[in-house]
């Protein structure tokens, strides 16, 4: 098959490969598009259709159920989720769930700010500590979980969401946020942090002054992950968490245990949440972008 | 002079990663030296231990018919998860980066790609409960076209729902990295390949897929290592039909089996750090990651 299509190339006119030589940047869509195209629109309807059809039914009234068709509309399930003893403390773990992700993303985006300045040079044990911090991003959540545990009853300490699970979680996203830092840094141009310094800026100056505001949109998206993935994080809060209930923890065992529409009711509004941050973390992000595109007349 | 000035540098850069450290020791070092140095007690029975060393555990789990079930059908279920959201992420990515012609749009498709990715997983998985199940939209809308008689019982609770919850979750850590990677190649690499008379399957082999290996290989480690640590998709996706390593020691803590329990989670992050350590040294991430 090789041999074929080299062949065919080679008795092909120069100036008619030369034309598809130019195709990414203009000229006609080569059929490969299409085919992606399609498989492209496919993939965002398999990724979001299934969640669309939760929030849908999850506005059905008393008489919905877990599948299509829908039965009447109205807010009951949702009222059902913040009212009924049945589906747990939603309220308490909803509010547990929220403070955690606050003080997670604030830890998160420090000491990731702080990693990534270390990381730029070169420092003894420098190779230790990235592969300490791949291995905490893919060990099991479950065996930490376990750890923490086995660790906890050793020493006599409670686990409880604000301690245990708070560095379980950390375990989780500092890697990530490390890695984001990574990937912001590269684009950091140096002539900026010198040439402060060459004003005779101290490094405190230099660092709040010049490199906190030029890397400002990388540290929102890393509170983008210190947030989300603290308020989703499952399988590491599972056994650290103590009596308390994160809000993950609060679905996971109503997956269990309820079958009504109130279980679509609490995706919908922690999705709406999620969404929320999204929101405001990515319009964060394009609105420092655009200002700094107007350039230093803005200012 | 100079011998001082690096090494003061090497303590700055150590007084930085300081925080990071102080949390991954007691949290993540930590705790695997106690799953390891608990794995080789014994178990009183009742939730406690008994501190003497015996490799009991360790010839409990390892004689045990079940553990190599459990792990064949987890490594059943990583190989068709990775297969599956490679293939995937690879052309969602090469769509992306070569055939989307504005770069905005590329980053706007790009973003709505990733946006579920912030959200809960366990709500992305419940979410196709009302498409898959009997009485779901996938199965009416089959019987309504006449395609089959009666709703279809494989489509949820068994290991296609495992996997299509899988591929539908994990898929964006294969996007991410590769379109990376791929967004790096220099296009005039493939226009010169053009020039040279390469046909379009031979510029994806030659040179798109070995310029994004580094890619492909962080989204391996990602996708490996979560399914193989997941127990919450198998046990509800499968209905109870499928089992997962991490869901029988689970169910050994839920017994108050500590030792045990710890034995099969020491072969467990063995195994997934030896799968880790074999795709690492195919690549030099570190790299990829400071250019």
């Amino acid at each position: 098959m090789t041999a074929s299509a080299f062949s065919t190339d080679d008795v092909e006119p120069a100036r008619a490969r030369r034309k598809q030589a130019l195709a990414p940047s203009t000229g006609g869509r080569p059929w490969t598009f299409y085919v992606l195209a399609t498989v492209f629109t496919l993939y965002i309807i398999a990724l979001y259709g299934p969640m669309i059809c939760i929030y849908i039914l999850s506005f059905q009234d008393v008489r919905g159920g877990l599948v299509f068709p829908m039965r009447g509309t109205s807010l009951h399930w949702f009222i059902d989720l913040f009212t009924q003893v049945r589906t747990g403390d939603v309220k308490g773990a909803f509010s547990r769930s929220i403070r955690l992700a606050v003080i997670v993303t604030v830890i998160t985006v420090v000491i990731s700010f702080m990693s990534g300045l270390a990381f730029r040079k070169r420092f003894p044990g420098d190779r230790f500590v990235f592969y300490m911090m791949i291995g905490s991003l893919v060990a099991p959540g479950l065996v930490l979980g376990i750890g923490i545990g086995l660790i906890c009853n050793a020493l006599g300490i409670d686990a409880t969401w604000y301690g245990t699970a708070l560095g379980a979680q950390l375990s989780w996203t500092l890697p990530f946020g490390v890695l984001v830092m990574f990937a912001v840094m590269s684009r950091f141009n140096s002539a900026w942090e010198e040439a402060a310094r060459d004003l005779g800026a101290s490094s405190w100056q230099v660092t709040i002054l010049v490199i906190v505001p030029i890397l400002a949109p990388g540290l929102v998206a890393v509170a983008l992950f210190g947030f989300t993935l603290s308020y989703d994080e499952f399988a590491r809060t599972l056994l650290t968490a103590g009596s308390l209930n994160t809000l993950p923890l609060e679905i996971w065992s109503m997956t269990l245990n309820v079958t009504s529409p109130s279980l679509y009711a609490l995706g919908t509004v922690t999705t709406l949440v999620s969404f929320i941050i999204i929101g405001v973390c990515l319009g964060t992000i394009a609105r420092m972008q655009r200002r700094r595109a107007r350039g230093p007349a803005a200012h | 002079m100079k011998k001082e000035l690096k090494a003061r540098r090497g303590y700055d850069g150590w007084l930085l990663i300081l925080p990071l450290v102080l949390v991954l020791v007691p949290f993540f070092i930590v705790p695997i030296i106690g799953v390891v140095a608990a794995s080789f007690v014994q178990s009183d029975g009742f939730g406690g231990i008994i501190p003497s060393f015996t490799l009991e555990n360790y010839k409990n789990v390892l004689t045990s018919q079940l553990t190599y079930q459990l792990y064949w059908e987890t490594l059943k279920f990583t190989f068709f998860a990775w297969f599956f959201s490679l293939l995937i992420g690879f052309w969602i990515a090469y769509f992306l980066v070569f055939h989307v012609r504005n770069p905005l749009l590329a980053l706007g498709l790009f973003l709505l790609c990733t946006v579920p990715f912030w959200t809960s997983n366990i709500i992305r998985m419940i979410s196709w409960i009302p498409l898959l199940g009997k009485e779901g939209l996938i199965n009416s809308a089959l019987v309504g076209v006449h395609v089959v008689d009666r709703p279809l019982d494989i489509l949820l609770f068994s290991s296609l729902a495992v996997i299509i919850a899988y591929v539908h979750q994990l898929t964006i850590f294969m996007i991410v990295p590769i379109f990376n990677s791929m967004a790096r190649i220099d296009k005039r690499t493939i226009e010169a390949a053009r020039d040279a008379g390469a046909s379009r399957s031979e510029i994806v082999r030659l040179i798109v897929l070995p310029m994004c290996k580094t890619g492909i290989a962080l989204g391996s480690i990602f996708v490996i290592s979560i399914v193989m640590g997941d127990f919450f998709v198998v046990k509800v996706m499968s209905g109870g039909g499928s089992a997962s390593v991490v869901g029988a020691f689970y169910e050994d803590i839920g017994v108050l089996q500590y030792p045990s329990a710890a034995a099969s989670a020491t072969i467990l992050t063995i195994i997934v750090s030896l799968l880790v350590v074999a795709i690492l040294s195919t690549v030099d991430i570190r790299k990829e990651l400071r250019r």
